[in-house]
């Protein structure tokens, strides 16, 4: 049958940008910084990638300030896979993210890994019709992200380190505020709102439906299939490998594994297989040896 | 009757929500063991991520044997890709399961700032429209004559006048979408599926 009656078709609506992150559930994103990093990380098995001119190991070894990428090679990028192309712009820099807007990158990242370009002010992301993933260190922060729009969540970790710490840190106080708040009365909803300072009608759907109202994913210094296993078992819904791919030895044997084990989470059968010789992972940072913490960034 | 909902990757957690509603006994299908059942449910999801962890799970032999003999399956977006008997401007090791007899395109409709919404006459469904959301959907180019089609939109590809382009086709016991019913809790469909098993 024919649909007779013409509706307008809707595009840049909150189904369709928060429906994206949710058909990336239970995959990984892979930061590649070329045209070849990207078809590696396709043939492994990623659900998408993110397009960068340094990964975040380099950038915090080179110092400076961090960009947006330069337009030529997302095209290459955009030109090279199938799959959705993402890409970063500076917290508050909504004039990188009109530019990404038109190249239409497929997700904006509004990222801490890149220098600041505004220090009270994230991006109105309602503004915009391709949807935007944000940092979050904590259930708050996660909050007024969405609160100005944005779509998908990641924990932040702390990127470029190979150190998972970071990210088990954030993702474990995210969903354990989670927990609780759905255990408060409607008066104790009023404090957490003040306490964790986020919109009140957030926490009060947090409170009633035991979740974020778009999908948590979990990012920053994750390096191994075990590392993502871990993340997943404890409640991400998918995994970003940054660093953790392309500064290890083999990456297109890493990068399947990693997917591999981000499917199979819970089988240590399946773990154990895909961990065996995957050749000398990314060196990885202790915390107290870094200098630069990416995760104060933003507010 | 039990459902397996295909979980290597996607929105598969969405499916199960809708079947629980409707009382129907589920299980999240990631290995051949778990494939004891009366039809398959293959989510929305990336296509290539799929099909790579059908051949590495050991499932796509085993389910292609189940669909050619006939078992029940309904897929959306990604599921109708995989289900399609054809693929355009696919990967080309991309592995597809077929089942309906239907030409695809991936992500036909563009880009994601292509996604769209929009309300949706379907035949056989009563009680109003369906709220579809397209997410860098397939395209259904062709459709053999043996395949009906429950819905379509009218879409105007880059400029050129509208047409209508199929969205929801039936085959036998073969169900699939190119939008996403289970992003809002649509259950119509999926009652649609479960009536020819």
């Amino acid at each position: 049958m024919e649909n007779a009656e013409i509706t307008p078709n809707l595009t840049g609506g909150t189904l369709v940008k928060r429906g994206l992150a949710e058909m990336l559930r239970g995959g990984v994103i892979m930061d590649v910084v070329n045209a070849e990093q990207a078809k590696i990380a396709e043939d492994a098995g990623a659900v998408a990638v993110m397009a960068l001119e340094r990964v975040p190991a380099d950038i915090r070894r080179d110092g400076g300030v961090a960009r947006m990428t330069d337009p030529v090679l997302i095209e290459e990028i955009q030109k090279t896979v199938t799959i959705p192309v993402m890409a970063k712009v500076r917290i508050g820099h909504f004039a990188e993210a009109q530019i990404l807007q038109e190249l239409q990158v497929d997700y904006i990242d509004e990222s801490e890994v890149l220098t600041p370009a505004d220090e009270a002010h994230h991006i109105d992301k309602w503004k915009f019709s391709v949807p935007f993933v944000c940092g979050a260190t904590n259930l708050g922060e996660a909050l007024r992200r969405i609160s100005e729009g944005a779509a998908m969540i990641r924990s932040k970790g702390e990127a470029g380190t190979g150190n998972v710490v970071e990210a088990v840190r954030h993702l474990r106080s995210i969903i354990g505020d989670i927990r609780k708040i759905t255990q408060a009365d409607s008066a104790e909803i009023y404090a957490w709102a003040k306490n964790i300072q986020a919109p009140i009608e957030l926490v009060r759907e947090v409170a009633e439906v035991g979740k974020l109202p778009v999908p948590l994913f979990c990012a920053g210094g994750l390096a191994t299939p075990a590392d993502a296993s871990l993340v997943m078992q404890l409640g991400a819904e998918a995994v970003f490998v940054g660093s953790g791919i392309f500064k290890s030895s083999d990456p297109g044997k890493r990068a399947r594994a990693i997917v591999e084990a981000t499917t199979h989470f819970s089988d240590p059968a399946t773990l154990l297989k895909v961990s065996r010789n995957l050749g000398p992972a990314m060196v990885g940072i202790e915390m107290d040896d870094i200098e630069i913490r990416l995760a104060d960034r933003g507010w | 009757m039990k459902i397996g909902i295909l979980a290597l990757q996607g929105d598969f957690s969405n499916h199960m929500a809708i079947l629980e509603k409707l009382s129907v006994e589920t299980i999240l299908v990631k290995t051949p063991e778990d494939l004891d059942v009366d039809g398959i449910i293959i989510p929305g999801g990336e296509s290539t991520t799929i099909s790579m962890l059908l051949e590495s799970s050991g499932l796509y032999g085993p389910l292609e044997v189940l669909l050619k003999g006939g078992m029940a399956a309904f897929g959306t977006c990604a599921g109708m890709i995989l289900l399609a008997d054809s693929v355009v401007d696919g990967r080309s090791d991309q592995v597809s399961l077929g089942g309906i007899d239907i030409v695809v395109r991936r992500n036909g409709f563009g880009r994601q700032v292509a996604s769209f919404e929009t309300n949706l006459d379907v035949s056989g469904i009563t009680g109003g429209t369906v709220r579809a959301v397209f997410i860098r959907a397939p395209v259904v180019e062709k459709v053999s004559a043996a395949v009906e089609v429950l819905a379509s939109v009218n879409y105007s590809f880059s400029g050129l006048a509208s047409r209508p382009v199929p969205v929801i086709c039936r085959q036998g016991k073969v169900l699939v979408s190119s939008f996403h019913p289970e992003l809002v809790g649509e259950d119509r469909l999926h009652k649609l599926f479960l009536e020819r098993i």
